[in-house]
């Protein structure tokens, strides 16, 4: 090991933590009064844990989810799991119709949502990676015909649904940091924890899976249930995340790759966290943007993507010159 | 001790390899020769698991491999396989500490530094050991591979076409340092390669192989000459002594 | 050669099927007497619908497997480059300035906006250093996101949100005489195509490989994401995205016949052609008279086709 390169990479977390923690703060206490301490400051403090929990399930999914398909363009996205959630949220408002559904809010509708995901990602793992198909390329493309699939069924559904179940449905294709519950906000970070915590056990396999299919497996990596694993991981982490604030996988091709372009490592203990901590910049920014300076005249993804490609494409011409 | 009974590969209806039931010698230098596509590469990676068989039973050590745990099998077989392009960026060093992975799974021990540096100096490339994979020439990556596999410190290694694309002095370097594991080490080497000459100096042992089988198997001295290099290679090939070794004369 | 034909006779027998079919009632024999109404339905809607639906079909297939064959990396199509996201912003801003035009004036704004914003694209990759061909799809996706950004924005100030989308949803009920010529503009790009496979293929292989031939692997690596982008923004500001299609058609192809540009392109316009027809067939008949988005049929139909060929080749244990 070079101390140098590790000091670089020490650094890049550390500065990311500051800056971080200086978003917090101003997000958390500006415009902050004693008269109003009492209505913002939990709402406030409960989006900073939302942005926490969503930007670690989508760093999490986004760089393990390369690694182990080991393409660069690739996030969960592609393998339809967002599109999964919103199909099985299509499906229970199809099935139970409106007043159904509106009854299944909160906590009913959450356990069922994730545990549907899970129960179906389950299977679709389990299919795509059975036999003698240790093929990526055969896997990915099946998750991303499924992903097609649901997106396809979901909108076919969607069509044939009256206009006030529609606009049920469609209050979930969003990302939104308004409208949480409260208890769901607890819960999910519970289950996230739990994972996290399970998840970081599988660091160093997933660092191994770097040296290839064959190289992972001759280090003694079992290979198949890691990636099975590794799967079910995100697949948990997209439905919480997706389930609590809407869907916000767009954020993960962004982290991922400027993630990479500024600590160029193989080891996941250090990539995951500055893609969390990035996505948690990027939130948080994009938040305080939204909300303080465009006063709610767009959305957050639009301020992310906006800012963020163009990040991304500053650092490739910079790149370039050098 | 390696055993296979019956091990076949089956890609729809082809069999690469066909049925092999072999057992193979321990403590020696095993060399699998043949033409393209005869099966070589496929079998050794049926044997060292990075390749799922359609039939048939494969022991090592007397326990067949799927009821190995991944972890424990790594520990005694390694094997380096033919393609080892990288999509992420490595020093030599770090490639490795890979190699220690079956023992500390990725948190090194004093012990796993220790066998690090060992592997490296053994390879002799300490001059290079803080470079980058990618900015190596063929030779030296291979070394670095190699000094991998020696950090994983196992039985049994098994190379695929190590001598890929090596010029002369690095061909020549790595077949005796593989010498070296058997005899210094007591591991059991198998390499598939494909110059014949280097098989008939350094091997110990030979398994030829056509069309997914076995056609000869046996000491070096049994399988080098004329008659048996016709039947594996379907071409006439003289066998010259120079220097105490066999030498093949095929450039005809 | 066999299944060439084979597919041929379905594309014919399917395009009759798409000329009679429609919520009027048409008979063919009225339809030849010039001057009736029948006719005129023939004329204005049925015929445009059905080449809009063949050309749609093959030129996004085309150009999703230049894309593919090109970067090397089977998960990107046409989509990826970014060629969309410009289309999206093209049309958003012919609304917004020559809302009282015709049709034609503002799609051909559409068109430019999309061919600019593609040759922005190809002007950024001459800046970056292309160290792996997955940085050219990634560019893409990124530049995408910042226009689709910039598009999202706008529209929500404009409440246009629902104009774009309904224009963008990959519809033919919608293509009649006047509304759909802009495709004739395609063909030419087709054929380049056509002349440039072999060269695609080779700088598939790699920059090395490509010089080695005696190729300029940059101008063509330009000269395909300019044929792409060209395709993509004449069909989608024409008839909206169905992107799906780009991905699965140029997939199932190189399934069965590999990956050389030269053999494949014919079989992939085909495919891709006589596949879209079919699904706008079926997106007819499902809810007659009403017709549902050929979209949702590409992603349902093509995909459930897909999985079934893909499971198919996993089982005979052949590499994919």
């Amino acid at each position: 090991m070079r101390p140098k390169r590790i000091s670089k990479e020490k650094k890049c977390i550390l500065i990311l933590v500051l800056i971080v923690a200086i978003l917090c703060f101003l997000f958390l206490f500006l415009g902050l009064t004693t008269k109003n301490i009492n209505y913002f400051f939990p709402r406030r403090l409960r989006k900073v844990l939302a942005v926490f929990l969503a930007s670690y399930c989508v760093g999490y999914s986004a760089v393990s989810f390369q690694t182990i398909t080991n393409n660069k363009i690739l996030t969960p996205s592609i393998i339809g799991l967002d599109s999964l959630y919103l199909f099985l949220q299509t499906l229970i408002v199809f099935f139970f119709g409106q007043a159904g559904a509106s009854k299944l809010t909160g906590l009913p509708n959450y356990l069922l949502s994730i545990g549907l995901m899970v129960l179906c990602s389950f299977f679709l793992f389990l299919g795509m990676l059975k036999g003698n198909s240790k093929n990526l390329y055969f896997m990915v493309l099946a998750g991303t015909i499924f992903g097609g699939l649901f997106s396809g069924l979901a909108s076919f559904m969607q069509a044939l649904m009256d206009p006030n179940e529609f606009s049920h449905v469609q209050g979930k294709m969003f990302a939104s940091f308004n409208q949480m519950n409260t208890d769901l906000l607890f819960i999910s970070i519970a289950i996230v924890v739990v994972i996290a915590i399970v998840a970081r056990r599988d660091f160093s396999k997933l660092n191994a899976l770097g040296l290839g299919q064959a190289g992972a497996i001759s280090l003694g990596v079992p290979y198949r249930r890691t990636v099975f694993r590794t799967l079910m991981y995100i697949a948990i982490l997209t439905a919480v995340s997706t389930a609590l604030v809407g869907p916000i996988t767009f954020l993960g091709i962004l982290v991922v790759s400027i993630a990479r372009n500024l600590v160029s490592t193989y080891r996941h203990e250090i990539r995951v966290p500055v893609a969390v901590l990035l996505g948690a910049l990027a939130l948080l920014g994009g938040l305080f943007f939204v909300e303080r300076i465009l006063h709610h005249s767009t959305q957050i993804s639009v301020v992310i993507n906006f800012i963020g490609g163009c990040y991304f494409i500053y650092l490739m011409l910079k790149e370039g010159k050098s | 001790m390696i055993k296979t009974r019956g091990l076949t590969k089956a890609y729809g209806n082809k069999k690469v390899v066909d049925d092999i039931s072999i057992t193979i010698p321990k403590n020696k230098l095993i060399a699998f020769v043949g033409s393209n596509g005869a099966g070589k590469s496929t079998l050794l990676s049926l044997i060292g698991r990075i390749l799922d068989r359609s039939s048939g039973e494969c022991h090592i050590d007397e326990k067949e491999v799927k009821e190995w745990s991944n972890r424990d099998l790594a520990k005694r077989l390694s094997i380096l396989s033919q393609t080892n392009h990288l999509n992420i960026r490595l020093t030599v060093h770090e490639l490795v500490q890979f190699g220690r992975f079956p023992y500390s799974q990725g948190r090194l021990t004093k012990e796993d530094d220790k066998k690090v540096a060992e592997a490296i100096s053994y390879m002799g490339i300490d001059a290079i050991k803080d470079r980058y994979l990618d900015e190596l020439s063929g030779g030296q990556r291979q070394m670095a591979y190699i000094a991998m596999l020696l950090a994983q410190d196992t039985e049994y290694v098994f190379l695929d076409e190590p001598l890929n694309n090596l010029d002369m002095k690095h061909s020549v370097q790595i077949m005796k340092i593989l010498t070296k594991m058997v005899k210094e080490l007591g591991k059991t080497v198998m390499v598939v390669i494909h110059d014949i000459n280097f098989v008939s100096c350094y091997a110990d042992y030979i398994i030829a192989m056509k069309d997914g089988k076995i056609v000869a198997n046996g000491p070096r001295e049994e399988v080098m000459n004329p008659q048996m290099l016709q039947k594996v290679f379907g071409m006439e090939i003289k066998v010259e002594e120079i220097g105490g070794n066999n030498i093949c004369l095929y450039y005809t | 050669m066999k299944k060439r034909i084979v597919f041929i006779i379905i594309l014919i027998i399917a395009s009759f099927l798409s000329i009679m079919l429609g919520a009027q009632d048409f008979s063919l024999r009225e339809a030849l007497v010039i001057g009736s109404a029948d006719y005129q339905l023939l004329i204005y809607s049925r015929i445009p619908r059905l080449l809009a639906v063949l050309v749609t079909g093959a030129g996004l297939s085309i150009s999703g497997k230049i894309m593919q064959t090109m970067t090397g990396n089977r998960f990107v199509s046409p989509t990826t480059a970014g060629t969309m996201e410009w289309c999206r912003l093209g049309i958003l801003l012919s609304i917004l300035f020559f809302g009282g035009q015709s049709m034609m004036t503002k799609m051909m704004f559409a068109f430019i906006i999309a061919l600019f914003g593609s040759l922005l694209f190809v002007q950024l990759l001459q800046k970056i250093p292309l160290k792996s061909p997955v940085m050219v799809p990634l560019i893409g996706l990124m530049l995408g996101n910042v226009v689709s950004s910039l598009t999202a924005y706008i529209s929500f100030r404009y409440d246009l949100v629902q104009n774009i989308s309904s224009w963008l949803q990959g519809n033919f009920s919608l293509v009649v005489k006047g509304r759909y010529e802009l495709l004739y503009l395609g063909i030419p790009f087709v054929i380049l195509a056509y002349l440039y496979a072999k060269k695609f293929t080779i700088a598939g292989m790699g920059e090395s490989f490509a010089k080695n031939l005696g190729l300029n692997y940059r101008l063509i690596t330009i000269i395909g994401f300019v044929i792409v982008a060209f395709l993509a923004s004449i069909i989608t500001v024409s008839v909206g995205s169905i992107a799906f299609l780009g991905l699965i058609i140029p997939n199932i192809v190189s399934i069965y016949y590999g990956d050389d540009l030269k053999h494949t392109l014919f079989d992939t316009a085909l495919l891709g052609g006589t596949f879209l027809l079919f699904c706008d067939i079926l997106s007819r008949i499902i809810v007659y008279p009403y017709e549902i988005s050929v979209n949702v049929i590409v992603s349902v139909l093509g995909g459930a086709i897909f999985l079934f060929l893909l499971f198919q080749k996993n089982k005979e244990g052949g590499t994919v």
